[in-house]
């Protein structure tokens, strides 16, 4: 304590009387005046910083961090005094940069330093609930029934009971009971819906594993071994860009946070990085002072706007005109009128733009066909995976060459040519050489019309033939797409930048966008001009402001295309920078085998959450339009009279997509009766679904056989935050009251190929189970809830996208009351179903439709991309080629808890295999055995232990090359062998490595380069995606090897999708109607609706903290232009309502000369439990933002079968976007009832 | 001349995210307790807006600080001891509860308890004075990102005679942040209107506390601070205010508001000052050099003269020594990008802001106007969006050439780090535009941009 020196006492110079007497009667204190009498010096009196220095004192700090979907994975010191949590602040020891960059510290944000008033706030659950009405039941049932299983069975055979207790879900009523009771019941439940139904039809939900791994893993890997649908999360949260996939083959690969520093130009397009990103936007801040211009663009003037140089305000949802014109520019001026040399390579090198294309017939006219292969050529059919191995011209011989690198040679027999070597001269034009001749093709555009299918433009391409075949290259028809004319090519071309009537110009997107042609322009053209100077670093951060609508991918496509077109992916400080969803499971080998099982069985039931969920909800029932609506003027016409539910059971039976529960039969009985026919499970299987005895489950979702049954979900909000459609759900797969107006299906646009019942299912799911430590909505309308252990009171493991560590999660203190850890929870749910399962199910057979999977072979499958149905007679159901693989899994069910806590025998034989590449992991398991210590006795007698939540973090540290060097050197050697490239050597220098959970508890941990991902750490470079790629040249997962341009899938042809394109945000209220109700008096506005991420939250999470809510406006709130509230006379603060067909919201309003008119915000998520009161509309209660969204399915996400179409868990799939929504706003009355 | 040492901290405006994460951080640390509720010892302010307390800097009704008599005397502006006396019961100036707000919870155990009922339960707000049911109308951060522009911001007492300049509408649109502490000002109003000389300001370190045993709770500091940076716990009757974590300070660690400042804009640092110069500066006459006139206390740390003095006075070696490498000192007074919040109020703060840049206005995207040049990819600070005008009401007392030279300083900094990361030539013309060097500009970006921990602090 630093008391020695005197304090002193300022005090103003006084010389009248009235202040000497004032002194000497009030002021009076011994001490040295200074000569002008202005300050008196004391000493002593420091008795009283006591008090402060006393609130500061601590006892111990502990190293954790919040598991929660921000992608921040920051480090956290939490503070505990006398055993009480008591505040945290954030670590500042992360890994240095290097000298010339900002570091990485400190990570943080409001949200997470206001995490640990949850810790003994009334909003913690402390014990276990269940509702009254259920409890009744199951007690009453248990009374009756000593076996518990066949008690749960005497509740569910009983509709009128189960009515009951459906009915009051979300209205009250929770009774406390014990872990004993619920485990019991919750374990009855399963046993029994897998006897009744099949395991398919339990359902598991937990997001973003990086976000607490361990946690994620123990839920996954207990539904796992009994055979349970696990959701998939990131295209369910419409997180996914399936650009991504489209374009690069990889699910998302993306630059950590410290890359930013090194972009000389960054467009921060639709993610708002001090908020979403707030640990990391000091790079963006400070890179601007290293000369780094920046850009946003954004429909509002908001928190990162503040940061920009310029401020493009694109309406919503019209990003890909403003790229498209932007990418209309560079062509111009870096590929036409002038070459940059280092563009032109980069374009030959790793990108399509070289490669043939074949022009079609079409209604007279050409379009744009397929990749030219080569079993196009006369040499090169027959010969191994021809049609897979696509075709470029060399520029100087004019002779066609298959070059290395195609998806044709990753599979072949001999390994060694799927590389991106090239022993040629790529023509990237045909313009101008002898022998091509010009023609016109006819390209969609869809910026005009009343429909969303828009109409079609003429344009020239130079074209030849090889082999017979009319063909051009991919870069003519990318310039004839963005309307770049050149000399003597056929069609309608712009006549300038001015010309606003021809796509793609700049004068063109200013009526759309309303960015003034002129700043279009300028950054187009600064943009690339910096790719120029700087060798690519040119970045674009994007994210959910345009990632999250129905055409997102056609959005990204745009931008990825700048990016390609200069040059700037695969390098440091350039190329796309998506942050939506914390993707990123640095040691993802480790934690992807445990976590679904595959030590002791494989596959798993992965499912794609969108098709999950609105299936489930039975919004499928309400669709207004069908898939011929979405497809292009130049389509073949095989669209007509398809709707939205038949493509979804077409992905399904032709392997493009999972499907589960998958058929109308319990997948287990399917086993027996093939056992009984004497036949193998495939192929009876197929006899029956030929013969149509057996039939898909998404062919009839409201039959009762295919309901999905029991709900579990942890970590999660699901049925407030991710789902769009939140009312459907209330309505049907609850079955409790909802605010859903919508008018279902007409019958004459219901679907042909999936059952229509007339009566719809209320209330499918018989058990939802919500596991968490905070009262969510999902809590609230679930049967059980469960208390979790927070983020301060477990063991786990964190990493993210946005910088390269590992770190952990540690106790400060126990779970109090009774609180468990997730992964206490699942043993303790393992113990007891295996108890139950043992008299009940033993060891049965299991049959799982798994779906045709990327990086493997069945890439191979479908060739060219053309749709092959089987059940229209186009070919034979052949699993694995036409249909999805049908896989046999033997199931102990009574040794579920005994396999869970040991790592399985299948590591060491089939070993561990991370996109495409297979490693042996023998050494590991054996350190494992030896540092968790060995299980003794029963079925996994001699396996290494992973019993616990810390010996489970050890094992996902071993198992995974980034925090193991000896196995990201030996993935290296594999992907050497396959490649024929060098690439041992990034592992090299830290071969020994190896980071173990200690580790991560005492610092952050900077991850090693491994074939895991794209990128390099190597020699401490920041990382950035596709680096080993551009640098190494090994291929990208897709086609050709490239990144794409062009998409030739026969679906992407169909819905006018092949090249980027401008695809308007949908016309919703054309398709679903004028939802306004015009009461008389009551002045309405319909606007655009839309969800940004929140500053004050992370999705739901500590929006109903009271530290977040005393910082903004204490509860739900859509923000609004003054000019919209004029039009119905609100003001800041009053009660509105906004209403539309899919539910209705009752909530504050924030006026803002910050809005743009015609917008409004409601910032997602608030939930709907905190001061949310009674409407107008509905008489209920109001929903949360997700009562004004709905699922709608995008028929080209569900392609699969086909090149780095085939499907991933995560990796591809239907998104579950919402920002094409609409609403109506009015006042309400300003007195509220709750 | 008496050397004395004040820790300082200067906050970079154009780093500010406006997260609130130093808000947070400190109010779990301090002030979450009962009675201090809605004190926040560091809060954060969208500007334009109207702060908090609301219009807190509207000193024709709040009357904080300091002015000068008719006969040029540094006088408080509340008025002298007797009138102040005469107040005691009853002080007009003191902001209400509806200046500040009333603290809210909710029912939370309502979720959990609800009774099975036909309807969805929701958690109501309560007030944490009264327990009964409320409806939020107020609170610490109300107006940010500018929600309720019309009425919040459109009052901002700093936009006054700006109403040709700033157009509170969608095209116009412009903000920022600023985060806000105690200034431990160097000639603190609100030690000399305590009447109980409970408020102190510490002699080693210029830390201005007050004393919890000795304060009565008369609450003239709180008005008499024109910053209002000094609270009133309702519950133990003593006013409470930033400590400058005087605990950590004194053990070398930051405060908690710059250790957990994620936009790494914090910048804490030792000042050297002349103690007998301060009420001269403080009397200066014009308000518009009172900017200057605060300058000209500060002590260069590298003179020896000062060192000298500094010795004589007691400063330990240590802390002439962190004077000298005070990134503070730099920002201030070395390149003069930092400027004081409200010099007008004459309380010498010691708390400095470099002021924000800001996206170019849309007549500039209209035109196009640099378009034939896509190397030149900067704005002039004249095509800024927040006037400078506004700037200099709040750092300045109006004078925009500080302001204007700050923001040049940080534009040609960008224009010269730019150049060398393309390898392009110094231009010497544009550094000698700001009278600057090479190697100025080069330490200038290592303090805002590199910016590393233990050159922060």
């Amino acid at each position: 304590m630093c008391s020695a020196e005197s304090p002193h006492t300022s005090q103003p110079s006084t010389q009248d009387a009235v202040d000497a007497l004032m002194r000497a009667a009030q002021w009076f204190f011994p001490g040295e005046q200074s000569a002008d009498r202005r300050v008196l010096y004391r000493e002593g009196g420091r008795g009283a910083d006591e008090f402060y220095r006393e609130r500061w004192r601590h006892d111990r700090e502990v190293r954790s961090t919040h598991g929660v979907n921000c992608t921040g994975s920051c480090s956290w010191k939490v503070y505990v005094k006398d055993g009480i949590i008591t505040w945290e602040t954030q670590a500042t020891d992360y890994p240095s940069v290097g000298p010339d960059s900002p570091e990485y510290e400190p990570r943080g944000c409001p949200r997470g330093a206001s995490f640990s008033w949850y810790t003994y706030s009334p909003t913690r659950i402390r014990y276990p609930y269940v509702r009254g009405p259920l409890l009744e039941l199951w007690r009453a049932a248990r009374a009756q029934h000593v076996d518990p299983v066949q008690a749960w069975a005497s509740i569910v055979a009983a509709p009128d009971a189960t009515r009951a207790y459906k009915q009051a879900r979300g209205k009250g009523g929770f009774v406390r009971s014990t872990w004993g009771e619920v485990i019991e019941l919750i374990a009855a439940a399963q046993v029994h819906t897998i006897q009744r139904y099949g395991p398919d039809r339990i359902i598991g939900f937990s997001p973003i594993p990086a976000m607490s791994m361990t946690s994620y893993a123990a839920g996954t890997r207990y539904l796992s071994m009994i055979g349970a649908t696990i959701s998939s999360f990131y295209d369910w949260y419409a997180d996914l860009p399936v650009a991504s996939p489209q374009v690069f083959g990889d699910q998302t690969d993306v630059p950590e946070s410290g890359d930013w520093w090194n972009a000389g130009y960054l467009i921060v397009w639709g993610t708002n990085l001090p908020i979403t990103r707030t640990p990391d936007a000091h790079f963006m801040t400070e890179a601007r002072y290293r000369g780094q211009k920046v850009v946003v663009v954004s429909p509002d003037f908001s928190d990162h706007t503040k940061f920009a140089d310029e401020w493009l305000a694109a309406a919503p949802g019209t990003d890909g005109a403003l790229a498209m014109a932007m990418g209309h520019v560079i062509l111009t001026e870096f590929y036409a009128k002038r070459q940059v040399p280092r563009f032109l390579d980069y374009a030959r090198a790793f990108t399509d733009l070289p490669f043939l294309v074949t022009l079609a017939e079409h209604h007279g006219g050409l379009v744009p066909g397929r990749f030219l292969t080569a079993a196009d050529l006369g040499g090169g059919a027959g010969t191994e995976n021809a049609a897979f191995k696509t075709v470029l011209l060399d520029d100087a011989t004019g002779a066609s060459v298959v070059p290395n690198g195609s998806v044709g040679f990753r599979w072949a027999a001999e390994p060694g040519e799927w590389n991106l070597n090239l022993d040629t001269d790529p023509a990237l034009t045909l313009h101008g050489r002898p022998g091509a001749e010009s023609v016109a093709v006819d390209l969609p555009r869809f910026d005009c019309g009343n429909g969303e299918a828009g109409a079609v433009l003429r344009r020239g391409v130079p074209a030849i033939r090889v082999d017979g075949h009319l063909v051009t290259t991919v870069f003519d028809l990318v310039m004839a797409q963005y309307g770049v004319a050149r000399d003597g090519l056929p069609g309608e071309w712009p006549t300038g930048y001015d010309d606003a009537e021809q796509p793609y110009t700049p004068a063109w997107q200013e009526a759309i966008t309303s960015v003034p042609a002129a700043a279009c322009t300028r950054v187009a053209r600064e943009f690339a001009r910096n790719a120029e100077r700087t060798g690519g670093r040119s970045m674009i951060a994007m994210g959910a402001g345009t990632n999250h609508w129905f055409h997102s991918d056609q959005i990204y496509r745009t931008f990825l295309s700048l990016l390609q077109l200069c040059g700037c992916q695969g390098v440091n400080g350039g190329g796309w920078a998506h942050y939506v969803g914390q993707e990123k499971v640095r040691p993802l080998t480790g934690w992807f085998h445990l976590a679904f099982g595959l030590d002791w069985q494989r596959p798993t039931r992965h499912m794609v959450g969108t098709p999950l969920f609105w299936l489930a909800t039975d919004q499928w029932r309400y669709e207004a339009f069908g898939a011929d609506v979405l497809a292009s003027p130049l389509g073949s016409g095989r669209m007509a009279g398809r709707t939205l539910p038949d493509c979804n059971a077409l992905a399904a039976r032709l392997g493009w997509m999972p499907s589960h529960p998958a058929f109308n039969r319990n997948p287990l009985d399917l086993c027996d009766e093939a056992d009984h026919a004497g036949k193998e499970v495939p192929d009876h299987v197929v006899e029956q679904l030929k013969s149509g005895a057996l039939s898909f489950a998404a062919e009839d979702p409201d039959d009762p056989a295919n309901f999905p049954r029991v709900l579990m979900v942890w970590r999660a909000n699901l049925f407030a935050s991710s789902m769009k459609g939140h009312e459907y759900l209330l309505r049907h797969l609850l079955g409790t009251d909802d605010a859903v107006t919508a008018t279902e299906t007409p019958p004459e646009l219901r679907p042909t190929e999936v059952r229509w019942r007339d009566e719809a299912p209320v209330g499918k799911l018989d058990l939802s189970v919500a596991v968490d430590f905070r009262m969510t909505s999902t809590c609230l309308f679930s049967d059980v809830v469960l208390p979790a252990a927070t983020w301060y009171e477990k063991y786990d493991l964190s990493s993210t996208d946005m910088h390269p560590f590992v770190h952990a999660f540690s106790p400060a203190i126990a779970p109090p009351w009774q609180a468990r850890t997730d992964f206490d929870l699942f043993h303790t749910l393992a113990a007891e179903f295996s108890r139950q399962a043992a008299t009940h199910l033993g060891v049965r057979r299991d049959v799982i439709a798994a779906p045709l999977a990327h990086d493997t072979p069945d890439e191979l499958a479908q060739p060219h991309g053309l749709v092959r149905d089987w059940k229209a007679g186009d070919c034979e159901p052949v699993p694995g080629k036409t249909m999805p693989k049908l896989i046999v899994v033997e199931r102990d069910y009574a040794a579920v808890a005994e396999k869970m806590a040991a790592i399985g025998p299948l590591l060491d034989t089939a070993g561990t295999t991370t996109k495409g590449i297979t490693w042996v992991p023998d050494a590991e398991i054996d350190y494992l055995r030896r540092r968790n210590g060995t299980v003794r006795g029963g079925i996994a007698d001699g396996r290494p232990s992973i019993a616990r939540d810390d010996q489970f973090c050890e094992a996902i540290l071993a198992l995974s090359g980034t925090t193991n060097g000896r196995l990201a050197e030996a993935g290296f050697r594999v992907l050497e062998q396959q490649t024929g490239v060098a690439l041992a050597d990034l592992a090299g220098e830290r071969a020994g490595d190896r980071i173990t959970f200690a580790d991560t508890q005492t610092q952050p941990r900077a991850v090693i380069t491994s074939p895991e991902w794209s990128g390099s750490e190597t020699g401490g470079r920041r990382y950035s995606p596709f680096t080993v790629n551009v640098e190494r040249r090994k291929p990208w997962h897709t086609l050709t090897g490239r990144q794409h341009f062009f998409l030739d899938h026969e679906w992407m042809a169909e819905f006018g999708e092949q090249l980027p394109t401008y695809r308007p945000p949908l016309n919703v209220l054309a398709h679903f109607g004028d939802p306004s109700r015009s009461d008389p008096g009551r002045p309405e506005i319909v606007v655009r609706y839309l969800t940004p991420h929140s500053k004050w939250s992370i999705h739901s999470e500590y929006q109903e903290n009271l530290h977040m809510l005393t910082l903004f406006r204490g509860g739900p709130v859509i923000w609004m232009s003054p000019a919209d509230a004029d039009k119905i006379g609100v003001a800041d603060n009053d009660w509105i309502e906004a209403y539309n067909r899919n539910g209705v919201v009752a909530c504050r309003a924030v006026v803002t000369h910050r809005m743009p008119e015609g917008t409004v915000y409601m910032y997602h998520t608030m939930d709907r439990h905190l001061n949310v009161p009674k409407t107008e509309v509905s008489g209920r209660h109001g929903g949360g933002d997700n009562s004004l969204t709905r699922l709608l399915i995008k028929p080209t996400h569900l392609i699969g079968g086909y090149a780095q179409f085939t499907y991933g868990f995560n990796y591809i799939g239907p998104t579950g976007n919402q920002r094409d929504e609409i609403t109506v706003i009015r006042r309400r009355a300003q007195e509220v009832e709750f | 001349m008496r050397v004395m040492a004040q820790v300082a901290m200067v906050m970079n405006l154009d780093k500010c995210i406006g997260c609130h994460t130093c808000s947070v951080t400190c109010k779990q640390t301090w002030t979450n307790r009962p009675g201090s509720e809605y004190i926040w010892f560091n809060n954060v302010e969208t500007k334009p807006g109207t702060g908090y307390p609301r219009r807190y800097e509207d000193q024709n009704r709040f009357k904080g600080g300091w002015a000068l008599n008719r006969r040029g005397k540094l006088k408080l502006k509340a008025g002298g001891r007797l009138r102040k006396l005469l107040s005691i019961f009853y002080n007009p100036e003191l902001p209400s509860l509806d200046d500040f707000y009333e603290p809210f919870t909710y029912d939370y155990e309502h979720l959990t308890t609800a009774p099975l009922s036909d309807s969805f339960p929701s958690a109501r707000p309560k007030s944490q004075l009264t327990g009964r049911n409320m409806s939020p109308s107020a609170g610490p951060n109300w107006d940010d990102d500018l929600a309720g522009s019309g009425t919040y911001a459109a009052a901002d007492p700093n936009l006054d005679g700006l109403a040709e300049q700033v157009q509170l509408e969608f095209e116009h649109a412009f903000h920022f942040y600023l985060p806000r502490i105690c200034e431990h000002c160097l000639n603190p109003s609100c030690v000399a209107s305590c009447p109980s000389g409970a408020m102190y300001k510490r002699v080693e370190d210029g830390i201005v506390l007050v004393d919890q045993d000795r304060c009565r709770g008369w609450r003239f500091c709180v008005s008499g601070c024109p910053y209002k940076k000094v609270y009133f716990n309702h519950r133990t009757g003593k006013a409470e205010k930033c400590t400058f974590c005087y605990p950590r300070i004194e053990s070398g660690q930051p405060t908690i508001c710059s250790e957990t400042c994620v936009g790494r804009l914090r910048h804490l640092g030792v000042m050297l000052y002349d103690a007998d110069a301060v009420l001269a500066a403080a009397s200066t006459k014009d308000d518009k050099e009172l900017y200057e006139a605060q300058l000209s206390v500060f002590l260069d740390p590298h003179d020896p003269d000062v060192i000298a003095g500094a010795e004589r006075d007691g400063i330990a070696h240590d802390w002439i020594q962190a004077a000298q490498r005070s990134p503070v000192y730099a920002l201030i007074a070395t390149h003069r990008v930092a400027l004081p919040l409200h010099p007008e109020y004459r309380t010498m703060p010691m708390v400095w802001y470099v002021p924000p840049l800001s996206p170019i206005t849309d007549a500039v995207h209209a035109t196009g106007h640099h378009d034939d040049n896509p190397d030149q990819v900067f704005a002039a600070i004249e095509s800024l969006r927040i006037p400078l005008g506004y700037l200099a009401n709040l750092f300045t007392a109006g004078d925009t050439w500080p302001v204007e030279r700050a923001l040049r300083r940080l534009t040609v900094l960008r224009t010269h780090m730019r150049a060398q990361q393309l390898g392009d030539p110094v231009d010497a013309d544009l550094l000698a535009s700001v009278s600057m060097t090479a190697e100025e500009v080069e330490d200038l970006y290592r303090i805002l941009a590199i910016a590393k921990y233990d050159e922060r602090y």
